[in-house]
Protein backbone atom coordinates (compact mmCIF):
# COMPACT_ATOMS: atom_id res chain seq x y z
CA UNK A 1 0.00 0.00 0.00
CA UNK A 2 1.41 3.24 -0.77
CA UNK A 3 2.17 5.90 2.07
CA UNK A 4 -0.06 8.71 2.47
CA UNK A 5 0.25 11.34 4.39
CA UNK A 6 -3.17 11.87 6.37
CA UNK A 7 -2.57 15.69 6.92
CA UNK A 8 -1.72 16.54 3.51
CA UNK A 9 -5.49 15.03 2.44
CA UNK A 10 -7.19 16.50 4.58
CA UNK A 11 -5.25 19.95 4.64
CA UNK A 12 -4.06 20.72 8.29
CA UNK A 13 -0.37 20.85 9.38
CA UNK A 14 1.15 18.15 12.10
CA UNK A 15 -0.16 20.74 14.54
CA UNK A 16 -3.82 20.84 14.42
CA UNK A 17 -6.16 20.72 16.90
CA UNK A 18 -8.43 18.31 17.26
CA UNK A 19 -11.36 20.91 16.69
CA UNK A 20 -9.70 21.90 13.66
CA UNK A 21 -9.00 17.62 12.28
CA UNK A 22 -12.85 17.77 12.57
CA UNK A 23 -13.34 21.03 10.67
CA UNK A 24 -11.42 20.56 8.13
CA UNK A 25 -12.96 17.13 7.84
CA UNK A 26 -16.20 18.06 7.61
CA UNK A 27 -15.09 20.87 4.78
CA UNK A 28 -13.92 18.40 2.34
CA UNK A 29 -16.52 15.97 3.19
CA UNK A 30 -19.15 18.47 1.83
CA UNK A 31 -16.87 18.54 -1.09
CA UNK A 32 -16.08 15.49 -1.78
CA UNK A 33 -19.09 12.95 -0.74
CA UNK A 34 -20.33 10.45 -3.31
CA UNK A 35 -24.02 11.29 -3.10
CA UNK A 36 -22.97 14.82 -4.07
CA UNK A 37 -20.84 13.67 -6.67
CA UNK A 38 -23.21 11.04 -8.15
CA UNK A 39 -21.04 9.21 -11.07
CA UNK A 40 -17.92 11.07 -10.12
CA UNK A 41 -14.85 8.31 -9.50
CA UNK A 42 -12.26 10.89 -8.56
CA UNK A 43 -13.81 12.59 -5.82
CA UNK A 44 -15.64 8.76 -4.40
CA UNK A 45 -11.79 7.76 -4.42
CA UNK A 46 -10.57 11.16 -1.98
CA UNK A 47 -13.56 10.59 -0.55
CA UNK A 48 -12.50 6.93 1.14
CA UNK A 49 -8.27 8.90 1.22
CA UNK A 50 -10.12 11.40 3.33
CA UNK A 51 -12.45 8.93 5.06
CA UNK A 52 -9.52 6.78 6.31
CA UNK A 53 -7.35 10.02 7.17
CA UNK A 54 -10.01 11.08 9.54
CA UNK A 55 -10.20 8.05 10.77
CA UNK A 56 -6.53 7.85 12.55
CA UNK A 57 -6.11 11.59 12.85
CA UNK A 58 -9.51 12.07 14.54
CA UNK A 59 -8.88 9.46 17.34
CA UNK A 60 -6.21 10.72 19.60
CA UNK A 61 -4.84 7.13 20.46
CA UNK A 62 -4.28 6.28 16.45
CA UNK A 63 -3.18 9.78 15.81
CA UNK A 64 -0.26 9.45 18.18
CA UNK A 65 1.13 6.54 16.61
CA UNK A 66 0.60 7.85 13.13
CA UNK A 67 2.31 10.85 14.41
CA UNK A 68 5.17 8.45 16.11
CA UNK A 69 5.74 6.21 12.68
CA UNK A 70 5.64 8.94 10.02
CA UNK A 71 5.69 7.71 6.69
CA UNK A 72 7.59 4.29 7.06
CA UNK A 73 4.59 3.18 8.98
CA UNK A 74 4.04 0.96 6.05
CA UNK A 75 6.99 -0.84 6.57
CA UNK A 76 6.39 -1.17 10.56
CA UNK A 77 5.59 -4.77 9.93
CA UNK A 78 8.56 -5.96 8.55
CA UNK A 79 10.24 -4.27 11.37
CA UNK A 80 7.56 -6.41 13.55
CA UNK A 81 8.57 -9.32 12.14
CA UNK A 82 12.28 -8.51 12.03
CA UNK A 83 12.40 -8.18 15.47
CA UNK A 84 10.26 -10.77 16.18
CA UNK A 85 12.83 -13.07 14.65
CA UNK A 86 15.66 -10.98 16.27
CA UNK A 87 13.95 -11.30 19.99
CA UNK A 88 13.51 -15.11 19.09
CA UNK A 89 16.94 -15.56 17.92
CA UNK A 90 18.78 -13.93 20.68
CA UNK A 91 16.91 -15.01 23.87
CA UNK A 92 14.72 -11.76 24.05
CA UNK A 93 17.52 -8.49 22.44
CA UNK A 94 15.96 -5.28 22.08
CA UNK A 95 15.46 -3.77 18.58
CA UNK A 96 16.66 -0.81 18.17
CA UNK A 97 14.28 1.85 17.28
CA UNK A 98 11.96 2.36 20.20
CA UNK A 99 9.45 0.10 19.20
CA UNK A 100 6.81 -1.08 22.09
CA UNK A 101 5.81 -4.39 22.02
CA UNK A 102 2.78 -5.17 20.24
CA UNK A 103 1.64 -1.38 19.90
CA UNK A 104 2.44 -1.75 15.61
CA UNK A 105 -0.12 -5.25 14.98
CA UNK A 106 -2.66 -3.59 17.14
CA UNK A 107 -2.15 -0.40 15.30
CA UNK A 108 -2.80 -1.90 11.81
CA UNK A 109 -5.43 -4.26 12.86
CA UNK A 110 -7.29 -1.27 14.25
CA UNK A 111 -6.70 0.80 11.06
CA UNK A 112 -7.63 -1.52 8.31
CA UNK A 113 -10.19 -4.14 9.67
CA UNK A 114 -11.04 -5.43 13.05
CA UNK A 115 -12.24 -1.98 14.13
CA UNK A 116 -13.76 -1.08 17.33
CA UNK A 117 -17.75 -1.00 17.48
CA UNK A 118 -16.98 2.71 18.26
CA UNK A 119 -15.42 3.69 14.71
CA UNK A 120 -17.59 5.48 12.18
CA UNK A 121 -20.18 3.92 9.67
CA UNK A 122 -19.34 4.55 6.13
CA UNK A 123 -21.19 3.69 3.47
CA UNK A 124 -19.27 1.43 0.99
CA UNK A 125 -17.81 2.83 -2.08
CA UNK A 126 -19.82 2.67 -5.23
CA UNK A 127 -18.50 1.09 -8.40
CA UNK A 128 -19.25 2.67 -11.84
CA UNK A 129 -19.25 0.38 -14.78
CA UNK A 130 -19.45 0.68 -18.59
CA UNK A 131 -21.77 -1.91 -20.80
CA UNK A 132 -21.50 -1.36 -24.24
CA UNK A 133 -24.26 -2.42 -26.30
CA UNK A 134 -25.38 -2.08 -29.75
CA UNK A 135 -28.54 0.04 -30.83
CA UNK A 136 -30.11 -3.44 -32.02
CA UNK A 137 -29.31 -4.30 -28.14
CA UNK A 138 -31.14 -1.74 -26.47
CA UNK A 139 -33.89 -2.32 -29.00
CA UNK A 140 -35.67 -5.65 -26.92
CA UNK A 141 -35.64 -6.04 -23.51
CA UNK A 142 -32.97 -8.72 -22.76
CA UNK A 143 -30.96 -10.08 -20.11
CA UNK A 144 -26.97 -9.77 -19.64
CA UNK A 145 -24.78 -11.61 -17.21
CA UNK A 146 -21.89 -9.69 -15.83
CA UNK A 147 -19.25 -9.79 -13.38
CA UNK A 148 -18.40 -7.54 -10.49
CA UNK A 149 -15.27 -8.49 -8.97
CA UNK A 150 -15.90 -11.49 -9.53
CA UNK A 151 -19.87 -11.80 -8.22
CA UNK A 152 -22.18 -12.97 -10.98
CA UNK A 153 -25.39 -10.15 -11.34
CA UNK A 154 -27.67 -10.94 -13.69
CA UNK A 155 -29.50 -7.76 -14.60
CA UNK A 156 -32.71 -7.35 -16.72
CA UNK A 157 -31.77 -4.67 -19.22
CA UNK A 158 -35.03 -2.78 -20.25
CA UNK A 159 -35.92 -2.19 -24.13
CA UNK A 160 -35.26 1.43 -24.89
CA UNK A 161 -32.41 2.60 -22.49
CA UNK A 162 -30.70 5.74 -23.62
CA UNK A 163 -27.11 6.13 -25.04
CA UNK A 164 -25.35 7.36 -21.13
CA UNK A 165 -28.14 6.55 -19.45
CA UNK A 166 -27.08 5.25 -15.86
CA UNK A 167 -28.93 2.48 -13.83
CA UNK A 168 -28.24 1.92 -10.46
CA UNK A 169 -27.81 -1.77 -8.47
CA UNK A 170 -28.13 -1.26 -5.09
CA UNK A 171 -26.02 -3.01 -2.95
CA UNK A 172 -23.71 -4.02 -5.08
CA UNK A 173 -20.85 -1.68 -4.54
CA UNK A 174 -17.79 -2.50 -1.74
CA UNK A 175 -18.56 -3.41 1.52
CA UNK A 176 -20.00 -0.55 4.06
CA UNK A 177 -17.89 -0.04 7.04
CA UNK A 178 -18.80 -0.99 10.78
CA UNK A 179 -22.31 -2.21 9.56
CA UNK A 180 -23.14 0.83 7.07
CA UNK A 181 -25.07 -0.04 4.18
CA UNK A 182 -22.94 -2.01 1.01
CA UNK A 183 -21.92 0.69 -1.83
CA UNK A 184 -24.26 0.54 -5.23
CA UNK A 185 -23.09 -0.42 -8.69
CA UNK A 186 -23.74 2.07 -11.57
CA UNK A 187 -23.96 0.96 -15.32
CA UNK A 188 -23.42 3.35 -17.20
CA UNK A 189 -24.66 2.12 -21.31
CA UNK A 190 -22.76 2.95 -24.26
CA UNK A 191 -25.01 2.42 -27.56
CA UNK A 192 -22.62 2.27 -30.36
CA UNK A 193 -24.14 3.57 -33.45
CA UNK A 194 -25.61 1.96 -36.44
CA UNK A 195 -24.34 1.88 -39.81
CA UNK A 196 -28.10 2.11 -41.17
CA UNK A 197 -29.87 3.41 -38.26
CA UNK A 198 -29.81 6.79 -36.18
CA UNK A 199 -31.18 7.44 -32.84
CA UNK A 200 -32.60 10.06 -31.47
CA UNK A 201 -34.65 9.83 -28.44
CA UNK A 202 -37.56 7.48 -28.92
CA UNK A 203 -37.29 8.27 -33.22
CA UNK A 204 -35.07 6.34 -35.67
CA UNK A 205 -33.57 7.95 -38.55
CA UNK A 206 -32.73 5.74 -41.80
CA UNK A 207 -32.25 6.55 -45.49
CA UNK A 208 -33.17 4.75 -48.44
CA UNK A 209 -32.26 4.13 -51.53
CA UNK A 210 -35.17 4.37 -54.13
CA UNK A 211 -34.89 3.24 -58.12
CA UNK A 212 -35.18 6.62 -60.38
CA UNK A 213 -38.63 5.01 -61.65
CA UNK A 214 -40.32 4.55 -58.71
CA UNK A 215 -39.59 8.04 -57.35
CA UNK A 216 -41.37 8.76 -60.91
CA UNK A 217 -43.83 7.06 -61.34
CA UNK A 218 -44.27 5.73 -57.78
CA UNK A 219 -44.89 2.16 -56.24
CA UNK A 220 -43.57 0.36 -53.47
CA UNK A 221 -40.34 -0.15 -51.65
CA UNK A 222 -38.98 -2.62 -49.15
CA UNK A 223 -37.82 -1.27 -45.68
CA UNK A 224 -35.85 -3.02 -43.43
CA UNK A 225 -36.51 -2.08 -39.60
CA UNK A 226 -35.56 -3.64 -36.23
CA UNK A 227 -38.62 -5.54 -36.15
CA UNK A 228 -39.00 -6.80 -39.75
CA UNK A 229 -39.37 -5.77 -43.22
CA UNK A 230 -42.22 -3.39 -44.28
CA UNK A 231 -43.26 -2.46 -47.58
CA UNK A 232 -43.73 0.83 -48.22
CA UNK A 233 -45.88 3.01 -50.84
CA UNK A 234 -44.26 5.42 -52.14
CA UNK A 235 -45.59 8.78 -54.04
CA UNK A 236 -45.35 9.32 -57.40
CA UNK A 237 -42.93 12.15 -58.49
CA UNK A 238 -41.01 11.87 -55.14
CA UNK A 239 -37.98 14.00 -54.81
CA UNK A 240 -34.94 13.02 -53.55
CA UNK A 241 -34.46 13.92 -49.73
CA UNK A 242 -38.11 13.36 -49.17
CA UNK A 243 -38.56 11.70 -45.37
CA UNK A 244 -41.44 9.58 -44.43
CA UNK A 245 -42.69 9.57 -41.40
CA UNK A 246 -43.77 5.73 -39.87
CA UNK A 247 -46.16 6.80 -36.70
CA UNK A 248 -44.93 3.57 -34.35
CA UNK A 249 -42.20 2.08 -36.09
CA UNK A 250 -39.53 3.56 -34.12
CA UNK A 251 -37.84 2.49 -31.24
CA UNK A 252 -39.46 1.50 -27.98
CA UNK A 253 -40.06 4.37 -24.81
CA UNK A 254 -38.19 2.92 -21.78
CA UNK A 255 -40.13 1.27 -19.00
CA UNK A 256 -43.48 2.11 -21.50
CA UNK A 257 -44.46 -1.33 -22.62
CA UNK A 258 -46.33 -0.87 -26.25
CA UNK A 259 -44.92 2.58 -27.01
CA UNK A 260 -42.47 3.38 -29.76
CA UNK A 261 -41.32 6.62 -31.41
CA UNK A 262 -41.63 7.04 -35.11
CA UNK A 263 -38.97 6.17 -37.84
CA UNK A 264 -38.79 8.65 -40.33
CA UNK A 265 -37.08 7.20 -44.01
CA UNK A 266 -35.28 9.46 -45.94
CA UNK A 267 -35.39 8.84 -49.38
CA UNK A 268 -32.20 8.80 -51.48
CA UNK A 269 -32.92 8.65 -54.91
CA UNK A 270 -30.34 6.42 -57.26
CA UNK A 271 -29.52 7.92 -60.76
CA UNK A 272 -29.18 5.02 -63.23
CA UNK A 273 -25.90 4.18 -64.53
CA UNK A 274 -24.49 2.11 -66.87
CA UNK A 275 -27.06 2.89 -69.70
CA UNK A 276 -27.97 1.20 -72.71
CA UNK A 277 -28.07 3.15 -76.16
CA UNK A 278 -31.97 2.21 -76.29
CA UNK A 279 -32.33 3.86 -73.06
CA UNK A 280 -30.22 6.74 -73.62
CA UNK A 281 -32.03 7.82 -76.43
CA UNK A 282 -35.46 7.21 -74.86
CA UNK A 283 -34.39 9.69 -72.07
CA UNK A 284 -33.28 12.52 -74.65
CA UNK A 285 -36.88 11.75 -76.27
CA UNK A 286 -37.66 12.45 -72.78
CA UNK A 287 -35.60 15.52 -72.36
CA UNK A 288 -37.53 17.21 -75.74
CA UNK A 289 -40.81 16.58 -74.38
CA UNK A 290 -42.43 19.94 -72.90
CA UNK A 291 -42.56 19.87 -69.43
CA UNK B 1 -54.39 -4.03 -9.68
CA UNK B 2 -50.81 -2.27 -9.21
CA UNK B 3 -49.11 -3.38 -4.91
CA UNK B 4 -47.24 -0.53 -3.61
CA UNK B 5 -44.84 -1.81 -0.06
CA UNK B 6 -44.34 0.65 2.38
CA UNK B 7 -41.66 0.59 5.11
CA UNK B 8 -43.72 2.00 8.99
CA UNK B 9 -41.44 5.36 9.49
CA UNK B 10 -40.42 3.64 13.10
CA UNK B 11 -39.16 0.83 11.47
CA UNK B 12 -36.78 3.30 8.95
CA UNK B 13 -35.93 5.23 12.35
CA UNK B 14 -34.93 2.79 14.61
CA UNK B 15 -32.79 1.07 11.62
CA UNK B 16 -30.95 3.77 10.40
CA UNK B 17 -30.34 5.44 14.01
CA UNK B 18 -32.64 8.49 13.32
CA UNK B 19 -35.47 10.23 14.59
CA UNK B 20 -38.70 10.25 13.91
CA UNK B 21 -39.09 14.20 13.78
CA UNK B 22 -36.70 14.20 10.77
CA UNK B 23 -38.11 12.25 8.93
CA UNK B 24 -41.52 13.96 9.50
CA UNK B 25 -39.55 17.32 8.77
CA UNK B 26 -38.25 16.17 5.52
CA UNK B 27 -41.81 15.67 4.34
CA UNK B 28 -43.02 18.66 5.96
CA UNK B 29 -40.15 20.08 3.27
CA UNK B 30 -41.70 18.20 0.32
CA UNK B 31 -38.87 15.79 0.30
CA UNK B 32 -40.57 12.72 1.07
CA UNK B 33 -43.53 11.67 0.72
CA UNK B 34 -44.92 9.70 4.25
CA UNK B 35 -48.78 7.95 3.62
CA UNK B 36 -50.91 7.12 6.72
CA UNK B 37 -51.94 3.13 6.72
CA UNK B 38 -53.78 1.61 9.72
CA UNK B 39 -52.78 4.92 11.60
CA UNK B 40 -49.10 4.26 11.13
CA UNK B 41 -46.91 6.86 8.83
CA UNK B 42 -45.23 4.61 6.23
CA UNK B 43 -42.40 5.55 3.52
CA UNK B 44 -43.17 3.81 0.33
CA UNK B 45 -40.11 1.29 -0.61
CA UNK B 46 -39.87 3.39 -3.97
CA UNK B 47 -38.63 6.10 -1.85
CA UNK B 48 -36.44 4.50 0.40
CA UNK B 49 -33.04 5.28 -1.51
CA UNK B 50 -33.86 8.76 -2.08
CA UNK B 51 -34.61 8.71 2.28
CA UNK B 52 -31.52 7.26 2.60
CA UNK B 53 -29.39 9.42 0.84
CA UNK B 54 -31.23 12.16 2.46
CA UNK B 55 -30.19 10.66 6.24
CA UNK B 56 -26.26 10.21 4.96
CA UNK B 57 -26.42 14.37 3.73
CA UNK B 58 -27.65 15.00 7.31
CA UNK B 59 -25.76 12.26 9.54
CA UNK B 60 -22.59 12.63 7.33
CA UNK B 61 -22.03 15.97 6.82
CA UNK B 62 -24.16 17.52 9.34
CA UNK B 63 -26.02 19.47 7.40
CA UNK B 64 -29.07 20.52 8.58
CA UNK B 65 -33.08 20.66 7.01
CA UNK B 66 -32.77 23.23 5.26
CA UNK B 67 -29.38 22.95 3.56
CA UNK B 68 -30.26 19.15 2.47
CA UNK B 69 -33.51 20.87 1.01
CA UNK B 70 -31.33 23.44 -1.11
CA UNK B 71 -29.09 20.61 -2.29
CA UNK B 72 -31.70 17.97 -3.19
CA UNK B 73 -33.22 20.59 -5.52
CA UNK B 74 -29.43 21.74 -6.63
CA UNK B 75 -28.81 17.87 -7.22
CA UNK B 76 -32.33 17.23 -8.64
CA UNK B 77 -30.88 19.98 -11.28
CA UNK B 78 -27.89 19.19 -11.98
CA UNK B 79 -29.51 15.23 -12.92
CA UNK B 80 -32.27 17.33 -15.23
CA UNK B 81 -29.05 19.14 -17.24
CA UNK B 82 -27.35 15.77 -17.21
CA UNK B 83 -30.23 14.75 -19.11
CA UNK B 84 -30.44 17.29 -21.22
CA UNK B 85 -27.01 17.44 -22.04
CA UNK B 86 -26.75 13.47 -22.82
CA UNK B 87 -29.87 13.91 -25.21
CA UNK B 88 -28.01 16.85 -26.99
CA UNK B 89 -25.18 15.03 -27.16
CA UNK B 90 -26.76 12.24 -28.56
CA UNK B 91 -28.72 14.24 -31.27
CA UNK B 92 -25.20 16.11 -32.35
CA UNK B 93 -23.64 12.68 -32.76
CA UNK B 94 -26.09 12.38 -35.58
CA UNK B 95 -24.70 15.03 -37.57
CA UNK B 96 -21.56 14.43 -36.51
CA UNK B 97 -21.24 10.69 -37.61
CA UNK B 98 -22.39 11.46 -41.02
Amino acid sequence: MASVDYYKTLGITKNASDEEVKKAYRKLARKLHPDLNPNDKEANKKFQQLNEANEVLSDPEKRKKYDLYGENWEHGEEYAKARQNRSANSGGQQFGGGFEGGDFSDFFSSMFGSGSSSQARFKGQDYNSELRLSLRDAYTTHQQTLNVNGKSVRITIPAGIENGQTIKLKGYGSKGANGAPDGDLYITFAIANDAKFKRTGNDIHTTVDLDLYTAVLGGETIIETFDGKIKLKVQPETQNGTKTRLKGKGFPVYKKEGEFGDLYVTYNIKIPTNLTQEQKELFLQLSKLPS
Amino acid sequence: METQEFIPVDVFCIHHKVETAFVVSLQEFGLIEIANINEADCIPVHQLSELEKLVRLHEDLQINLEGIDAVAHLLQHIKEMNKEMQVLKNRLSLYEDV
